[in-house]
């Protein structure tokens, strides 16, 4: 058993990458860093306080002090060249200038600025005596789920694999190529399907630990979780390994200089990166372009995690995202085994 | 009568254009060890690469071990015959030798252990150690011994000595001779003209692609017809040199071959000829810079069929 070539190949296959210090980092510290940073730089605060300034003129300290007494506003009486300066460089989001009619000068791009018209015409309004007709009552809840790190989590697991997947088997196979270890192995009986196979084994059994490195910090430090099944998670993240295998197995197929098969690998790459929905939504791009976004394997793949990962969707459900992932996968494996350079 | 290990008619291999071989014969007998020896791209490293079933010819035939390379099955067998080195292999840095080997072993299915095969090149205390830490001689072995791994019946070895240091191509030749001892066979190539002495049966020397020369090394030194070679220099250079024809009536001077900056004279008896040709240089009052005489090489083989020389060819 041990001494089976699958086996042999597979074991140097690992020994190679976890004896490779900077492969370990950009593996599993990368993607942690990378969540760490943007989860406390977009952790969910709400809007804040909200700054207004009152232009001096008649009136001016009882209106703002009538708007700094109310929660969420503060406020303070500018000069006119200051006022200007302040709401050009966003540092008040909204200038109240005194007078019949009451002006609201502000940004009306800016949410902030349209906030803080709403609160403060409020105030302004109820000191002038408007009563309002109706009693409300105010319940606040943050759901988890609906925060940015929820949404990044499935993204950076998506995105990880696909990094993994193109370079661990795509730099592997070219520097094998580059340094004749694959014209010897060729001189020897091994098959080549053992050879392609072993690259697929030693991805499963660092994607396990890869997986279960950033979803655990997920939890850990986010309170990230899982709604749906734990087996369709792992389920989903087997398929996208295998299907970015197979695309790093296509990059490689002819490149015959690890610098060739680097471009490669950026060009497959980066497009996905920026399109694919890691980061931020793909619906904000124009809707011509949906499609094409739609098809790309990174996209589906982040689709399908994020679906089982925050609204607890069942695999039944992902028929067309999990295709989508599938198909890739099988057509670039097969196209790869057409053209592979095995010298 | 078992067919010849090796047995190849007609090779041809063309690149762009460049004609690495170009119409190659050779049959290389069992037990026997067969140098393959020329400059670099005299095409060596094509034929063998053909003979080993890794590049395809563009024309000709190869048998080996009574096979033909028609793929599949019938390729895989044979290779769990075969032990091949290949000249420019790196093997992966960060291994060791014992886990290289076992990876190597596992693809054959009769295989010698890995502590018999490391045993045989010498590299027992290094099994531990990752290939990126060997010495070039240390690295050479294990790739002979990643050779040696399947018990094979023909070994295959492509420059194995190529950059190495005395001692280390040493302790490759006992490696070469103890596999021959057991029984197998060996072709190999060289530019090192003392290595094939020392280890060929026979060699062909090849140049452009084909094969001009083949026998024994003393066989092919013989035919020279003289043992010795007389090089000499002169102090002031040409103007009194003696003319080739002038040295070649001298008693004892088989040829005569001037380089750049000596001449060289392949010689049957040293103790007759030495002295005429001092006495002629006196005649003309031209005085020595070199003189040295040598026993006959394949190089001087190579130099008398070309009119270069094997290291700058």
């Amino acid at each position: 058993m041990r001494d089976h070539p699958l086996v042999q190949l597979t074991l140097a296959r690992m020994r190679e990458f976890y004896r490779e210090p900077e492969a370990i980092f950009w593996v599993f510290g990368f993607p942690i860093v990378l969540a760490f940073a943007l989860g406390i730089a977009f952790r969910n605060r709400g809007p804040g306080e909200l700054r207004v300034a009152v232009l001096r003129g008649a009136g001016d300290s009882a209106m703002a002090t009538a708007l700094a007494r109310a929660p969420g506003l503060t406020a303070a009486v500018l000069d006119s060249g200051e006022a200007r300066l302040q709401l050009r460089t966003g540092r008040v989001a909204l200038l109240v200038v005194p007078g019949d009619p009451l002006v609201y000068r502000y940004d009306s791009t800016r949410t902030e600025s349209r906030l803080a018209r709403l609160e403060a015409d409020e105030v302004l309004q109820r000191a002038r005596g408007r009563a309002d007709p109706a009693r409300v009552a105010d319940q606040r809840v943050t759901e988890p789920g609906s925060r940015y790190i929820d949404f990044l989590i499935p993204g950076l697991l998506g995105m990880n694999l696909m990094g993994s997947g193109l370079w661990g088997v795509g730099f592997s196979v070219v520097q094998a190529r580059t340094k004749k270890l694959l014209k010897r192995f060729m001189a020897t009986p091994m098959r080549r399907s053992h050879y392609l196979l072993s690259f697929i084994l030693s991805r499963l059994v660092f994607l396990f630990l890869e997986v279960a490195a950033l979803v655990g910090f997920g939890w850990w430090v986010f309170h990230v979780g899982v709604r749906g099944s734990f087996a369709a998670v792992a389920f989903i993240t087997v398929l996208g390994a295998l299907s970015f295998a197979g695309l790093g197995m296509l990059v490689a197929s002819r490149a015959r200089t690890i610098e060739a098969v680097s471009g490669l690998m950026n060009l497959v790459m980066l497009p996905m990166w920026i399109l694919s929905g890691t980061f931020f939504s793909y619906a904000r791009f124009p809707d011509a372009l949906q499609p094409f976004v739609k098809a790309l394997p990174l996209t589906a793949l982040n689709d399908a995690l994020r679906a089982v990962m925050i609204d607890g969707s069942r695999l039944t459900e992902l028929g067309a995202p999990l295709g989508i992932v599938t198909a890739w996968g099988l057509v670039s494996f097969v196209l790869a085994l057409q053209i592979f350079r095995w010298r | 009568m078992l067919a010849p290990p090796i047995h190849c008619a007609g090779l041809v291999k063309r690149y762009a254009d460049v004609v690495a071989v170009a119409g190659l014969d050779l049959t290389v007998n069992a037990r026997e060890c067969f140098g393959l020896l020329g400059p670099n791209g005299a095409g060596k490293t094509t034929t063998i690469e053909i003979l080993e079933g890794l590049t395809a010819p563009d024309r000709g035939e190869v048998e080996i071990l009574g096979m033909r390379w028609t793929g599949g099955a019938n390729t895989r067998a044979l290779r769990e015959r075969l032990g091949i080195q290949l000249q420019d292999t790196q093997l992966a840095d960060k291994l060791t030798v014992e886990e290289t080997v076992r990876l190597f072993r596992s693809f054959y299915r009769a295989a010698h252990s890995v502590e018999e095969v490391l045993g045989l090149v010498g590299l027992e205390e290094k099994r531990g150690a990752w290939v990126g830490k060997l010495s070039g001689g240390q690295k050479q072995r294990l790739a002979v011994a990643c050779a040696l791994v399947s018990q094979p019946e023909l070994l295959f070895l492509d420059e194995p000595t190529t950059g190495l240091d005395p001692q280390s191509r040493r302790q490759l030749w006992d490696v070469i001779g103890r596999f021959r001892a057991a029984g197998g066979t060996v072709l190999l190539t060289t530019h090192y003209m003392e290595e094939a002495e020392r280890l060929c049966d026979r060699v062909a020397i090849m140049d452009h692609g084909k094969v001009i020369a083949l026998g024994t090394p003393r066989a092919l030194i013989a035919s020279l017809g003289a043992e010795h070679v007389v090089e000499f220099a002169l102090a002031d250079g040409a103007t009194r040199a003696p003319s080739p024809s002038e040295l070649s009536a001298l008693p004892g001077v088989r040829a005569v071959r001037p380089g750049l900056d000596r001449t060289a004279l392949t010689v049957a008896e040293v103790h007759r000829a030495v002295p005429a040709l001092l006495g002629l240089l006196e005649r003309r009052g031209a005085e020595l810079s070199l003189l040295a005489t040598h026993h006959a090489t394949l190089e001087d083989v190579f130099v008398s069929l070309t009119g270069r020389q094997l290291r700058d060819a």
